[in-house]
């Protein structure tokens, strides 16, 4: 019964994907050589006007520009022609950096806050007026006083994923069931090992579900941040490749923004998985 | 009585803030001594307080005015002396059957080899016949399992007092049975002084040496103690065969339907809150043991030893 769901939902999807690339490809089709045209106009518009092509790239264009980039991802031929296999990684480890160090502050931090009702009611009115800050907003600020443009990228992911996780943890602390607490009180069990052997496990559900929700907003940042920053990273492919009008590109750097985006959040999925406990 | 009792509840009272700074009285002036290897049962109306007394002796609350004496010291907070059972078994989902058992005999005993922790952790789930369901998480066990796992951790610490808030009352009736039948055997072989709360008037019986009977809240107080009158060695089955049953439960029933309002109200003449009357019924009327400042009912009491 199962099976046979997951298996139809699989031959349903694959459906949608042929019907949305058949309409992609009849859409962007040639439509032939376009007589009375202002011949100056079509001076300008190039080959997607005079040949009667399509200046949007159809899925096959698409498929041939990934394979190519994918059978050859880590080539570097110059500071603004590297393969798209090392700009992604770039973009990786500018996360990965900014958000463990936003693991190694926001959940210490939100320990504390949740276990301290005053602490909590002090840091409040900071965290609620620094949270809806958008994290670009600090751009020009990280540029200013770190004076380089990869680790002012950096910082603004680890802004960005420091908040969900603050409060998630903060929250998870918090909320932890009395009933859990009192049974160490009558065990008398020291503060270190209530820390970790009943509060940690006990938040460690909420306190992943910041930590997915972090490295999903830390990934669409980053982007936008690189975009600003540029140099390297998939953010800069992405404009450098917008310059070039070169739409192929860009479209295959979209489709591997989205996998890697959901590879991250599968692999927090499968760790709050692992702490999480059914009551 | 000349041995000192091993728990003694002087003058407890909980007050709680209430609007318009006001403060009500939940209970107040309770006294209460419970002897070595004794079992007291603890009755009466929803919300009069008894959960707060328990508390209290687990050192989970602290009282508004009174002390509580265990072993001739005031008691200050929890201590591992005194294991609680809660109504709602309270076991840390995350970790099996074991591992809620050995969580509490390591903070007992921190020291002890991980082999010794997982020996003792076993041999008190074997004691209540979970053996075989030591890998299991508490999700995958019934509610009597689960409840037998919390009897497992609080007596895994070999405490000196057991307390127990409504322990069984969310179990089915057969369930019910056959832990009350578990946990009255291994108090009785075992000596276990116990502090059980229940709302169950048969559980009571079957169960306590004495039952201390609450008037309704706010403004609790013990109303009176009822001395079991039933032999040590009874059992579950034929409980109600006993001569003396009828009388124990009608005087229990009597008092919750009417007597828990009335006796709130108006106080019994001369009633002395250090020292509650104590009642033995029986199948002749009412006997009753020591009513303070009643001299002329000590005939009879002089039957018994107090
Ligand atoms: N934090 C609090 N603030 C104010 N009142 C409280 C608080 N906690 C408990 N109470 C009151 O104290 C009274 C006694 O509560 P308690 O839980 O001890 O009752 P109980 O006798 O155990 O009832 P039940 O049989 O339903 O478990 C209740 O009337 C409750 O409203
Ligand atoms: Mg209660």
């Amino acid at each position: 019964m199962h099976r046979s769901q997951s298996l139809r939902a699989g031959l349903v999807s694959l459906v949608i994907l042929a019907v949305f690339l058949t309409v992609w490809h009849l859409a962007t089709r040639g439509t032939g050589a376009t007589a009375g045209m202002d011949p100056e106009y079509a001076k300008l518009m190039g080959l997607t006007a005079t040949q009667g092509k399509s200046a949007m790239p159809g899925p096959l264009d698409v498929a041939a520009t990934l394979w190519g980039h994918l059978s050859d991802p880590f080539y570097v031929r110059g500071t603004n022609d590297m393969g798209i296999g090392i700009q992604i990684g770039w973009s990786i480890a500018r996360v990965a950096a900014g958000y463990l160090l936003a693991v190694l502050v926001a959940i210490p931090v939100g320990f504390l806050i949740g276990m301290s009702p005053l602490m909590s009611r002090a840091l409040d009115p900071f965290i609620q007026i620094m949270k809806p800050i958008s994290p670009l907003a600090w751009m020009p600020l990280a540029l200013y006083t770190i004076k380089d443009s990869g680790l002012s990228a950096i910082f603004v992911i680890f802004i960005c994923s420091l908040w969900p996780m603050l409060i998630n943890t903060a929250f998870g602390v918090a909320n932890v069931r009395k009933e859990w607490l009192n049974v160490a009180r009558t065990l008398e069990v020291g503060t270190f090992r209530r820390a970790f052997q009943v509060i940690l496990p006990a938040a460690a559900p909420t306190i992943l579900t910041g930590m997915r929700i972090s490295i999903g907003i830390a990934w669409l940042v980053i982007v936008a941040a690189e975009m600003l920053v540029g140099g390297t990273g998939i953010g800069y492919f992405v404009w450098n490749e917008w310059n070039n009008l070169s739409i192929t590109n860009v479209i295959t750097a979209i489709l591997v923004i989205g996998l890697v985006g959901m590879v991250l959040d599968q692999a927090l999925a499968r760790v709050a998985r692992l702490v999480t406990f059914p009551e | 009585m000349t041995e000192k009792p091993l728990i003694s509840i002087e003058g407890i009272a909980r007050r709680y803030p209430a609007p318009g700074r006001q403060t009500t009285t939940i209970f107040e002036n309770l006294w209460l001594p419970i002897r070595r290897g004794e079992f007291v049962c603890m009755i009466g109306h929803s919300g009069c307080g008894k959960t707060t007394v328990l508390n209290i002796l687990a050192g989970l609350d602290a009282p508004s005015d009174g002390e509580v004496i265990v072993d001739g010291k005031a008691i200050s907070g929890p201590s591992l002396d005194r294991a609680v059972i809660f109504q709602s078994h309270a076991l840390l989902p995350w970790r099996t059957v074991l591992g809620n058992v050995a969580f509490a005999v390591k903070s007992r005993w921190p020291k002890r080899a991980k082999e010794a922790i997982e020996e003792q952790a076993r041999r008190f789930i074997e004691l209540v016949g979970l053996g075989g369901s030591e890998r299991k998480r508490p999700a995958e066990l019934s509610g009597g399992m689960k409840q037998r796992v919390g009897i497992a951790r609080a007596l895994s610490i070999e405490p000196k007092i057991l307390l127990m808030d409504e322990p069984f009352s969310a179990l089915d009736a057969l369930t019910r049975g056959t832990l009350q039948d578990e946990v009255r055997r291994i108090c009785l072989d075992t000596g276990q002084t116990t502090f059980m709360i229940t709302h169950d008037v048969d559980e009571a019986i079957y169960l306590a040496d004495r039952i201390v009977l609450m008037t309704n809240g706010p403004g609790a107080r013990i109303a009176e103690i009822v001395e079991n009158p039933l032999p040590r060695e009874r059992s579950r089955i034929d409980l109600h065969r006993h001569p003396h049953y009828y009388a124990l439960r009608n005087h229990l029933i009597d008092f919750l339907v009417t007597r828990s309002r009335t006796l709130r109200d108006q106080p019994a003449d001369g009633h002395d809150p250090r020292h509650p009357p104590v009642v033995r019924p029986s199948a002749a009327p009412e006997l009753v043991v020591t009513t303070p400042g009643d001299a002329a009912t000590l005939p009879l009491a002089a039957a018994h030893k107090h």
